[in-house]
């Protein structure tokens, strides 16, 4: 069965984001100056065949873990959902 | 004693790197090919600079998966020496073999200028007999911010693991003089165990003569040292 994952890579809090930063004060020229704070990731789609959901999040999990974010700067969060 | 370096997709400092050790030290080195499984009998492993798989992900992310660097953290874990150099240093902290992350610099630019760095381990064979003084090494990098927690720089510093830090031409070290805004000033430290090295400035840049400067090669005639 074939699964879609969505998965979204951000940087953690502990660490100052210069690029959000950035944006945040492009953002306050750009007259919205409500903002107080951006912080930029990624985001990431895979596709991928799996028996069930569950394997199809547990293999999702390895390749965040293992690759696709790197957790002494970045955390990550997805979903997984069934392709038609 | 023979130096290997690796060369990734995208290594760009690894002629710099072998004419370096060759002709300026006078070294025995041969190129590795990542994809090979074979250090070819080689004692000190060195991880180029460079943009290995276009920087992709996060620097030296997929690099760490080249099949060359199961042979490479094999051989560092049983003692052997492993120096990484710029995109080198990448990888190694990608790879877990130091501790720690190279973040994007904190000016958001690439900087590509010399520096000065200060000479800091006294544990660490790369560092223990160079002078205190300030010396003048070229750095290019986009990704130099050293990072790592409050634990972590704690174990670095009591471990006196820390190998260089960013100074100015007086051997002062501050915030004006740190090029990336990395933690602590820190441009290049060890592993636990000494045998792992990690720096983000260029020593092979600066080894010849011919360059108008050659900080570099005092630096890594260190290497030489090590093994002898």
């Amino acid at each position: 069965m074939q699964f879609a994952a969505d998965i979204n890579i951000m940087p953690i809090k502990e660490i100052l984001d210069p690029q959000g930063k950035a944006v945040k004060l492009g953002l306050h020229n750009l007259g919205i100056d409500q903002v107080d704070d951006v912080r930029i990731g990624k985001h990431i789609t895979i596709r991928l065949e799996a028996a069930d959901a569950e394997a199809a999040e547990e293999k999702v999990k390895i390749a965040c873990e293992k690759l696709l974010a790197n957790l002494i700067m970045e955390e990550f969060s997805f979903e997984v959902h069934p392709v038609q | 004693m023979k130096f290997g370096v690796v060369v990734f997709p995208g290594s760009n400092c690894d002629d710099d790197t072998v004419f370096a050790l060759q002709h300026n030290l006078g070294q025995e080195v041969v190129k590795l090919w990542h994809k090979d499984h074979d250090l070819q009998g080689c004692d000190f492993v060195i991880l180029p600079g460079g943009f290995s798989y276009g920087d992709y992900l996060r620097t030296g992310a997929i690099a760490r998966f080249s099949p060359l660097m199961n042979e490479v953290i094999e051989h560092a874990n049983r003692g052997g020496y492993v120096m990484g150099i710029c995109n080198g240093f990448q990888i190694l902290v990608e790879a877990g073999l130091l501790p720690g992350v190279l973040l994007r610099n904190l000016s958001q630019k690439y900087v590509c200028k010399n520096i000065h760095l200060l000479p800091q381990s006294k544990a660490a064979s790369l560092t223990s007999s160079l002078e205190s003084r300030a010396y003048t090494i070229p750095i290019a990098h986009g990704d130099g911010r050293y990072f790592t927690d409050a634990d972590g720089l704690k174990k670095l510093n009591d471990n006196d693991q820390v190998l260089f830090r960013y100074c100015d031409a007086d051997g002062n070290i501050s915030d004006e003089a740190n090029p990336n805004g990395s933690l602590d000033s820190i441009a290049g430290i060890a592993n636990a165990g000494f045998n792992v090295f990690g720096m983000m400035p260029h020593p092979e840049r600066a080894s010849d003569e011919a360059l108008g400067n050659a900080d570099g090669r005092i630096i890594l005639e260190q290497l030489v040292g090590v093994l002898v």
